[in-house]
């Protein structure tokens, strides 16, 4: 028994340094170019944003051949995951070489205010042009005290519509404009044994992205974000009125919602069996991805003219182990290649204005053009209205809300949350 | 033997509890050994039509289309924590189980029950703390910096297992080597030492296994791809959207695995383990 | 024993004492410190404000939701746990052909990690959908024509928590059994055999005189596991995350989201120190009885 014991223990050991020997890579030659690697992190792991990602991994490679590039994907939605273990890492004094963050708020409040964490990047935005080729309403949201401090990639617009053409033409629909419309369709759909209105909140954030399109056709962009800057209180009968309809609308829902994330109940737009869901446009990407082009859009109830808009960025942490490398990523992130490659697979558009977007697809073609002309509004659920706290808050409320459907209970605690955060 | 009622009713029950504790191995192994044409949720339950480890492989090697990343750094990584982290874990445990049951002196046994009590904390009420130090250490989001959080917090059980073992070697073997001459370390080194091997089996086979099943500790200290150790990669596999739900069983199947194997072959020390970690009576 | 002998032993231990000194009990304070301050963004913040973290936390909705689940959990595991481990192992015990690989079978779930588990559990209990129909232990119980058992497991909010335990039972009743095997082998025969010849059957020798001598070993288990049922976070994490309304949710997971999620870490650490409280009004009792037996020694 003794010998078997120590026969094993010599056997991990043995172990041990092998799985240390093939973990040590061997350089061929000496690298030319910039070498080393490259940690970047978000949470790009659902279909259409894995190839975005791949799109601008394949253009870092091809222009920094000997650098290793660590793809530290997070997976769970929205971030929810990558945000807090990057949080955890930054804390910890081990950050990656560059991170994804929401531009708005989340960046702001998070990273930049603080002090000490995320370093300004005016000079890269001066010697790559961005100041030119970004339009102002992105080049605000990501400034602070009169410096830049990260690279927006794209534009999503959140208040997206989406239905299934086949089931609207078969039975005579037209795409909702506002919610008298849109319940008129429920309720047909509904006769026929068709899921109205299909959501997967199994990842907590879903109702509030959905609810954040509902509030916008109840208050309009101005006073949607008065909400979050205070000006108009939670209290407003108008809130009130958006519960109620979420509420209604709660009664069209697709009885599994909890069990689906929200590329799960698109399934059911896919088999078409469901017919219209509220989400982001990255949901473009994703049915591009899934080869499905059966889908029609149209502006969520109300929002006609409004711009529910979120951006993806990139920031650079203080204490970056591969600098030069890291700035080289944020560069193909803003260069023109970098932004259309990216956000053709993704199905977003370029935070750029002079990419060239004549090869994408219609969605996104419509997408631009609304985006020149339709007022803009920041989406609270993916970082760009409120702090990262008052956004958790607000999503936990939702959360809860889209279960036990308590108007009364939900608009308290939205005001309560909204007396805290306005402090 | 007369068979009667009650013994077939045993039976019966006996093997309807198996069945509960078998499905989720069943499905484990199944689904892992699926052809992709094969696997579907609907056909969770049937039998693989021919035995096939594309979806093992997958779950090892990740894929760079699809983007995301397999497990096999991740096992290696696991590896490299668990097999330093167990040694030494075992390595304190009996020299501090010798100390606490050979060498009584005034205040040994407030000092093993205020180590004892380290072993039952929740260890979110140590979380933030530990990452500012392992911060200030700069040994945060590295393997060894794990390592020493698992040697650390697996003090006491190790602890606990030495001790409760060396109490059953009889206090006179110490003090008849003492009346020869021998110190504190010859003692050790000649008399308990040779002694430990079912205590050791004991400590490094619970050691082992719970270290590598650890997930809380990985996910705080290592989430960096290049440490993480393999529950923490798991979890991420799991959560991508893209792999499909048969190459995340496989990886799964393939984190199980090393324990289940110790389990296996070394499951009478295993069992020993867990009586030590009961602290019975 | 000299002075200087009894030196050199305090020294070999000092190492371990000093460590788990400052990372247990150093830490706990550190914790403790935070929960009452205003710790809420990513830089720290250390101004005091005495209890208001635990008031408002014991307002929070989410955390009595918590409280509840982990009421609700920590009885069905434990009284499940313990009910199951004493029943298989009485069986066990009757001379069944195949013991060991039955006693093995059901220890087996221990060597597997929670990760691991829960997501296998989180398929098997995915109730499945209208377009996929039932899939998991749906299926199976459809194909056994059990069909009105069907339900939405941890996506009914009613159910939620229940899923979740009946994972952790799988995982732990094997461990309760090998707990109740080892306490009933540890019954001395003679008695056994003296309530036999007096007349006693199986089952009265059972109740008079082997039970009596579970109880320690019942104790022992209730406390391992409530122990373990108070800080369960990874099952959790791995095969339902908080669930619809939270009905899955736990303050270890709670505590992880609003900590490193929202930046709350004052309220995060005062979630930590609850439950600390609560394991400790488990562990401390036994802690102190194990001390003073040890005393007699």
């Amino acid at each position: 028994m003794n010998r078997m014991f120590k026969t094993i223990v010599v056997l991990l050991v043995v172990m041990l340094f092998a799985s240390v020997l093939s973990g040590c890579k061997k350089t061929a030659e000496k690298p030319t170019g910039p070498s080393g690697k490259v940690e970047v992190s978000s949470w790009w792991t659902a279909g259409g944003e894995a190839e975005g990602l791949n799109a601008l991994i394949k253009i870092y490679e091809s222009k920094y051949p000997d650098v290793e590039f660590i793809n530290a994907t997070v997976a769970g939605g929205a971030g929810t995951n990558a945000k807090a273990v990057f949080k955890t890492r930054m804390l910890g004094g081990d950050p990656p070489d560059a991170f994804q963050v929401h531009a708005g708020h989340e960046l702001i409040d998070t990273w930049v205010v603080p002090g000490g964490y995320v370093q300004p990047l005016t000079d890269l935005y001066k010697s790559e042009g961005w100041t030119n080729s970004m339009p102002k309403g992105v080049l605000d949201i990501v400034s602070y005290k009169g410096d830049y401090w990260s690279v927006p990639v794209n534009i999503h617009r959140s208040n997206v519509l989406w239905y299934n053409k086949t089931v609207f033409t078969k039975y005579g629909i037209t795409p909702p404009s506002n919610f008298d419309q849109f319940f008129d369709v429920c309720d047909k759909l509904k006769a026929k044994g068709i899921i109205p209105f299909v959501m997967g909140t199994k990842e907590g954030w879903e109702a509030g992205h959905v609810f954040e399109s509902v509030l916008l056709g109840k208050l309009g962009a101005n006073d949607y974000d008065g909400l979050w800057t205070g000006e108009v209180k939670w209290s407003d009968p108008r809130v009130t009125d958006a519960l109620e309809t979420f509420v209604k609308i709660a009664s069209y829902l697709n009885t599994d919602h909890s069990a689906l994330t929200w590329d799960e109940a698109g399934q059911y737009l896919l088999k078409d069996k469901g017919a219209m869901m509220i989400m982001g446009d990255w949901t473009n990407g994703w049915f591009m991805s899934v080869g499905f082009e059966d889908y029609g859009w149209a502006p969520s109830p109300n929002t006609e003219g409004i711009f529910l808009t979120l951006s993806d960025s990139f920031a650079l942490p203080i204490g970056c182990k591969d600098q030069e490398n890291a700035v080289n990523w944020l560069k193909v992130l803003g260069s023109k290649e970098g932004q259309h490659d990216f956000n053709k697979a993704k199905g977003s558009i370029p935070a750029r204005t002079d990419v060239d977007i004549s090869d994408y697809n219609d969605y996104l073609k419509s997408a631009a053009k609304d985006w020149q002309k339709d007022a803009i509004a920041p989406s609270v659920v993916h970082g760009a209205a409120a702090s990262e706290g008052w956004a958790t808050e607000y999503k936990d409320i939702m959360n809860l809300f889209v279960s036990k459907l308590d108007v009364s209970y939900a608009q308290k605690a939205l005001i309560t949350a909204a007396e805290k955060y306005l402090k | 033997m007369k068979i009667s009622i009650t013994r077939i009713l045993i039976y019966l029950i006996l093997v309807l509890f198996a069945i509960f504790y078998i499905i989720p191995v069943y499905i484990m192994v199944v689904t892992g050994m699926k052809s992709f044409s094969e696997v579907g949720l609907s056909t969770m339950w049937n039998l693989p039509r021919s035995l096939n480890f594309e979806s093992f492989r997958l779950a090892w090697l990740g894929s760079a289309k699809e983007g995301f990343r397999g497990l096999s750094g991740s096992f290696l990584n696991s590896l490299q924590i668990v097999i330093p982290a167990t040694i030494i874990s075992a390595i304190l445990g009996s020299l501090n189980g010798y100390v606490l049951s050979k060498w009584r002196f005034y205040g040994s046994n407030l000092i093993f029950t205020i180590i004892l009590f380290g072993m039952f904390i929740p260890y979110q009420s140590i979380l933030v703390p530990l990452v500012l130090t392992l911060e200030k250490l700069h040994a945060y989001g590295t393997i060894p910096g794990l390592i020493l959080v698992h040697v650390i917090y697996g003090i006491p059980i190790s602890t606990l297992i030495f001790r409760n073992y060396y109490l059953t070697v009889p206090i006179e073997m110490v003090q008849a080597s003492e009346v020869d001459g021998a110190n504190f370390l010859g003692i050790y080194r000649w008399i308990i030492f040779p002694l430990s091997t079912p205590g050791f089996a004991v400590a490094m086979i619970w050691q082992f296994t719970s270290i590598w099943n650890d997930f809380l500790f990985g996910l705080i200290v290592t989430p960096n791809p290049a440490s993480q150790p393999i529950t923490v990669a798991l979890n991420n596999l799991a959560g991508s959207y893209i792999v499909q739900w048969n190459v995340q069983i496989a990886g799964a199947l393939l984190t199980a695995l090393p324990p289940i194997l110790v389990y296996i072959f070394l499951g009478k020390f295993f069992l020993g383990g867990l009586m030590q970690g009961s602290l019975k009576g | 024993m000299k002075p200087t002998k009894r030196i050199i032993p305090i020294l070999f231990i000092m190492p371990s004492v000093i460590a788990v000194g400052v990372f247990v009990y150093g830490f706990i304070s550190w914790t403790g410190f935070i929960s009452f301050t205003k710790w809420d963004d990513v830089l720290p913040n250390y101004t005091l404000v005495g209890f208001e973290n635990y008031r408002e936390l014991f307002a929070n909705m989410r955390f009595q939701i918590d409280l509840r689940n982990t009421l609700i959990f920590t009885v069905i595991f434990i009284i499940s746990c313990l009910a199951i481990g004493l029943l298989l192992a009485i069986f066990l015990d009757q001379n069944i052909k195949g013991k060991g690989i039955f006693q093995n079978l059901f220890l087996l779930p221990m060597a597997i990690s929670f990760v691991v588990s829960g997501v296998v559990w989180h398929w098997l209990f995915n109730p499945g959908s209208i377009q996929l129909g039932n899939i998991g232990i749906n299926q199976l119980l459809e194909k056994l024509g059990l069909n009105f058992l069907t339900c939405g497991w941890y996506t009914d909010p009613k159910i939620g928590i229940i899923a979740v335990a009946i994972a952790a039972i799988w995982q732990f009743s094997g461990y309760t059994m090998a707990l109740y095997l080892a306490g009933i082998r540890g019954v001395p025969v003679e008695l056994q055999e003296a309530s036999a010849i007096d007349g006693a059957n199986k089952w009265q020798t059972f109740r008079y005189i082997i039970f009596p001598f579970l109880r320690p070993v019942t104790f022992g288990a209730i406390i391992l596991l409530g122990h373990i049922s108070l800080k369960i976070f990874d099952l959790v994490m791995a095969m339902t995350g908080t669930g619809p309304a939270f009905s899955s949710d736990v303050p270890a997971l709670f505590m992880y989201d609003t900590t490193f999620r929202g930046n709350h870490f004052a309220q995060g650490a005062s979630i930590a120190i609850i439950l600390l409280l609560l394991v400790s009004l488990l562990i401390i009792p036994y802690l102190i009885s194990t001390f003073r037996k040890e005393a007699w020694r």
